[in-house]
């Protein structure tokens, strides 16, 4: 066991704790004010629900011993039996098991919260909390057990994740869209104006994000040393490289930059750099970020549009993008000389581990495609998952909660 | 008595007060309201999303007075708030019917005073 190290993914845990409220701040700004109450209740339900679900099962899906097919992590560990002060003997070896375990907690908590932008205004409360709990035992279990897991039928691909750019981002994008696309577009999209409430509130939140994605990124290193700075500055970096492309691009394509705009550019870039953080160099870090600043940019003003779904708030065109992009990149830039448990990739000579990180996407979208449609439909089979047509016109502030956010009269 | 609605640019508030109140007018009312004129909405973009015609913010005065503060207060405000710009804003005299002092039950005249 070591202090140093304990110390540290600790604190990263709290960092990436306040991650989910950033989300939801991010998101709330960007909700028109009508609905801003049932983005924070919903983040915060979702912390509720995700930290029961971890310690009671879903730990012990995702990273307890394998069932011994590859599929899923057995109940060993369920309700944390035997997952101690003591340290776990396949994870963070130098930790006590029960930090690691709630600092994987904290990402699990994040997944769900990321994908309430893409029905936001919309989706029953009674829904949501249904489905989130499906869905995080259904997709987020297997596939965080897939990545990251011990025994899984996937671990022999070779295939590279850091902090969770599949496992996080690009599972939570795709099932946002599919959940986006079947629940239908808001009543008056593309006819009326849906412009954020309150962006000052959007900024924080993608303040908190950038600080707690220090510890989501440099955390996952699970040792206080030079493989977390590494991870660390590389994460600072593409974030800044991707705000700023973000923003460059609007100011050439729609006449100025916003700070909607540089604010969604770097959140690009976190989530770009995730797969990648722990095994590129700083300065590959720039084109990762400067292109998911592009890319996502691209996949919101142009592909959205072009295809006409109702995400929201962009949960697929920043992570689901983002986050596919992240994982080509760390196939295309990794290095060996970063990370000796790493691999090098394409500019590196290396085809295979691009070859691993296709593979890796393609079985991780597949699933997350195909379940989240059939969770989605027994939710909506048992307690339906639309609002009622006055409910969404009057807000789900009123409408779910009894609550509204800005009094008008004293 | 007249009812005097003025909306102004926003950024004239201060200027226009402080004239008011030194041509001894000191009841009004002051809100911000959403509006358009000549000047058209300006557009705005949001991960680009147009929303065109977005309205203006202006400043509405509700002023009420007597007859003999009529032209008093309407060419302070025309001198104070104008920019020789387009956005300017508009005056509207109105007539006053009654005015009741809540706080006293005055009526009329006495109780703008």
């Amino acid at each position: 066991m070591n202090a140093g190290d304990t110390a540290w993914v600790m604190v990263c845990a709290a960092l990436v704790f306040i991650m989910t409220p950033g989300v939801a701040f991010f998101y709330g700004g960007m909700a028109r004010r009508k609905n801003v109450l049932s983005i924070l209740t919903q983040c915060f339900a979702i912390i509720c629900l995700v930290s029961l679900q971890w310690v009671l099962f879903g730990y012990s899906l995702s990273f307890g011993p394998d069932t011994g097919y590859g599929i899923i992590g057995g109940l060993d560990w369920i309700g944390l039996r035997g997952v101690g002060q003591e340290p776990s003997a396949v994870y963070g070896s130098t930790l006590p098991h029960l930090v690691f375990m709630i600092f994987q907690a904290m990402f699990a908590i994040i997944t769900p919260a990321l994908m309430v932008g893409a029905f936001a205004g919309r989706m029953k409360f009674s829904a949501l909390i249904l489905f989130t709990l499906l869905w995080l035992t259904f997709v987020y279990d297997p596939i965080a057990h897939w990545v990251w897991g011990s025994g899984s039928w996937l671990g022999g691909i070779g295939a590279l994740d850091f902090a969770g750019g599949i496992v996080v981002h690009v599972s939570s994008g795709i099932s946002a869209l599919v959940v986006a696309i079947l629940i239908g577009k808001r009543i008056g999209y593309e006819r009326q104006s849906f412009a954020p409430h309150n962006l000052p509130i959007t900024f924080l939140g993608g303040a908190l994000l950038w600080l707690g994605w220090f510890g989501f990124n440099a955390g996952s290193a699970l040792e206080a040393g030079g493989l977390a700075a590494n991870a660390f500055v590389t994460t600072n970096t593409a974030a800044a490289a991707a705000g700023m492309a973000w923003a460059l691009m609007e100011w050439k394509m729609d006449g100025a930059p916003t700070v909607l705009g540089i604010v969604s550019g770097v959140v690009a870039g976190l989530v770009a750099i995730t797969p990648a953080c722990g095994f590129v160099s700083v300065l590959s870090s720039i084109p990762i970020g400067l292109i998911a600043g592009i890319i996502c940019y691209l996949a919101v003003t142009k592909l959205k549009p072009l295809l006409g779904y109702d995400d929201a708030l962009d949960v697929f065109g920043v992570h689901g993008i983002g986050g596919i992009w992240g994982t080509l990149a760390t196939g295309i830039f990794a290095a060996v000389a970063i990370n000796s448990g790493g691999a090098d990739g394409l500019l590196l000579g290396n085809a295979k581990l691009f070859f691993a990180q296709l593979i890796y996407l393609a079985i991780c979208i597949t699933y997350a495609l195909g379940v989240t449609r059939i969770l989605y439909k027994v939710v909506d089979a048992l307690v339906g998952m639309r609002v009622d047509k006055q409910s969404e016109l009057i807000g789900l502030d009123l409408t779910q909660h009894n609550e509204s956010a800005y009094t008008v009269l004293e | 008595m007249k009812y005097i609605i003025a909306i102004v640019q926003p950024h004239k508030l201060e200027e226009v007060k402080r004239a008011l109140e030194e041509e001894e007018i000191h009841l009004m009312t002051v809100s911000t309201v959403l509006g358009q004129g000549r000047q058209k909405g300006r557009t705005q973009v949001y991960r680009g999303a147009k929303e065109s015609g977005g309205l203006l913010k202006k400043v509405k005065f509700e002023i009420a007075v007597n007859e003999d503060f009529v032209e008093r207060t309407i060419s302070t405000i025309t001198k104070t708030a104008q920019t020789g710009q387009i956005g300017d804003g508009k005056i509207f005299v109105l007539d006053l019917a009654e005015v009741v002092r809540v706080g006293s039950g005055e009526r009329g005249g006495v109780a703008i005073n």
